[in-house]
C-alpha cells in the first residue's frame, strides 16, 4: 500500500472522507472517467455501454463494480472525489440529495426533512 | 485611483442555478434565500462596479486532478462558462481584464505568493451563480472579472491563515492600481455543508454564525482552525469558507459596515448565506 509521510497520524472524522493524496492516487482513473462527463458525447458513450466505458478508462475491478452498482460510498472508498462523482451520478439522475439519502441510508424525503430540521436549532 | 467598493459574499450551490432556470425564486422553499439578494442588487445598482475580483473554487470544470493549483489567478480576455455535466444552462461568458490581472499577478509574486496564472480559464457555477443572483435580468454581464481560484478540492488545502494573507496581498495590489475602476471583491461558496460520506447532510449553524459574526471585524478569528478542523466544523464542502476569508482579506484592514446579511437553512444540502460588507469611508 502506498502511504504518504503524514498517513501515520491521519485524523479520522467519522462518516467524513477526506480527499487526500492517498485517495487521489487510488482514484485517479475513476476521477478521470468522471471528468470526461463534462462532454455530452462522453456521457452518451457511457450511457450506451457503462462497462465498456469503465474499461476504456482502466478502472479497477473495485471501481467498476462500484460504478455498475451506483454505490456512492463504495465509489468514495475506491478513491472517487465527490465533485467528479457528481458528474457520474448526474447521468443516473441522482442529485446531491438523492446521493445524500443513499449514503445515510435514509429515504430522500427523510434526508430532506433532516436538513429542514436544522432551521429550528 | 481605483476604489474598492466592498465585498459581496454568497453561497454558490448549483441548485440555485437550477432554481433560476425553473423560475422557482418565489416558491416557499427558495424565497427566504432569494429575498436576501434584494438588498445586494440595490447596493450594486447604486455602486455600479466596473470589475469584480472573484475568489472561488473550481469543481472540476477548468481544473482536473492532473494539474491542480493551490492558488490560480485568471489573466484571460474572456472566461467562458461550459457544460459541467449535469444539465445547468450554460451562461454567457465574462469579459476579463488582463491588465488588472497582470498587475495583481506581479504584485502577488513580488509578495512571494507562488501562484499559477491562467490565460485560458473556464469558470463554473461558483463564479456564474453569484452573478446570476446579483444581475438576474442581465443578457450580458455588466462588469469585467478577475477570477482567483483557491483549491478546496484536493487535500492538503491552503490554510485559512494563508488564504487571508493572499486576500490581503490582492487588496494591496488593488489599492495600488492606477485605473479609475470601481472594484467589487467577491467570495463565493459555503457555508456549512457536506455532500459525501455517512455524515452527508451535515450542517453546523453555530460555526456558520461564528464566521458571519466575526468576518467583518475579526477575520483573524477564522484562521485559528486547521483545514481538517474546517472539514470537521463546516463539512467537507464547508471548507469553501476559505474563499470568503480570502475575499475578506482583500477588503483591507480599515473599518467595514455590514450592508446586508442573510442566512438560511437549507438550500439543497447547504446552509446558505449572503453578506455585503462596505468600507466605512465610502
Amino acid at each position: 500500500m502506498i502511504s504518504t509521510s503524514h498517513s501515520a497520524d491521519k485524523r479520522v472524522i467519522p462518516g467524513t472522507p477526506i480527499f487526500d493524496g492517498e485517495q487521489a492516487i487510488k482514484g485517479y482513473a475513476l476521477n478521470a472517467m468522471c471528468y470526461s462527463f463534462n462532454d455530452e458525447v462522453n456521457r452518451n458513450a457511457y450511457r450506451a455501454d457503462p462497462l465498456a466505458y469503465c474499461r476504456k478508462f482502466n478502472l479497477s475491478a473495485e471501481q467498476t463494480a462500484a460504478v455498475l452498482a451506483m454505490d456512492v460510498l463504495a465509489l468514495l472508498r475506491a478513491g472517487g472525489n465527490i465533485y467528479y462523482l457528481a458528474k457520474l451520478t448526474g447521468i443516473h439522475h441522482l442529485n446531491v440529495q438523492d446521493i445524500g439519502a443513499q449514503q445515510t441510508g435514509m429515504s430522500v424525503a427523510d434526508f430532506k426533512a433532516m436538513l429542514m430540521m436544522y432551521q429550528d436549532l | 485611483m481605483a476604489q474598492i467598493i466592498g465585498g459581496y459574499f454568497t453561497s454558490h450551490v448549483p441548485g440555485i442555478g437550477a432554481a433560476i432556470a425553473r423560475d422557482q425564486q418565489q416558491e416557499a422553499y427558495w424565497r427566504p434565500f432569494f429575498d436576501g439578494l434584494i438588498p445586494v442588487r440595490q447596493w450594486l445598482s447604486v455602486q455600479q462596479p466596473d470589475v469584480a475580483v472573484v475568489f472561488y473554487n473550481d469543481h472540476g470544470l477548468n481544473f482536473f486532478l492532473d494539474k491542480l493549483p493551490t492558488f490560480a489567478v485568471g489573466a484571460a480576455a474572456s472566461y467562458a462558462n461550459a457544460d459541467e455535466g449535469w444539465g445547468l444552462p450554460v451562461q454567457p461568458a465574462f469579459r476579463g481584464f488582463p491588465e488588472l490581472s497582470w498587475h495583481i499577478i506581479e504584485s502577488l509574486v513580488e509578495a512571494e505568493f507562488d501562484i499559477t496564472l491562467c490565460q485560458q480559464m473556464n469558470v463554473d457555477h461558483a463564479v456564474v451563480v453569484p452573478f446570476q443572483l446579483a444581475y438576474p435580468q442581465a443578457k450580458a454581464w455588466p462588469l469585467r472579472i478577475v477570477p482567483i481560484a483557491i483549491n478546496t478540492v484536493q487535500h492538503p488545502l491552503p490554510s485559512a491563515k494563508r488564504c487571508l494573507a493572499l486576500g490581503r496581498a490582492v487588496g494591496k495590489a488593488l489599492r495600488s492600481w492606477q485605473g479609475s475602476e470601481r472594484i467589487l471583491v467577491m467570495g463565493t461558496g459555503g457555508l456549512s455543508h457536506q455532500l459525501e460520506g455517512e455524515r452527508a447532510g451535515y450542517i453546523n449553524n453555530a460555526y456558520d454564525l461564528f464566521c458571519l459574526d466575526n468576518i467583518k471585524d475579526n477575520p483573524g478569528a477564522l484562521t485559528h482552525h486547521s483545514t481538517v478542523d474546517l472539514v470537521e466544523l463546516a463539512g467537507t464542502q464547508g471548507v469553501e469558507i476559505l474563499n470568503w476569508i480570502a475575499a475578506r482579506g482583500a477588503l483591507g484592514d480599515g473599518p467595514l459596515r455590514q450592508q446586508s446579511r442573510n442566512y438560511h437553512i437549507p438550500i439543497s444540502n447547504t446552509a446558505a448565506a449572503t453578506l455585503v460588507l462596505e468600507p466605512l469611508g465610502n
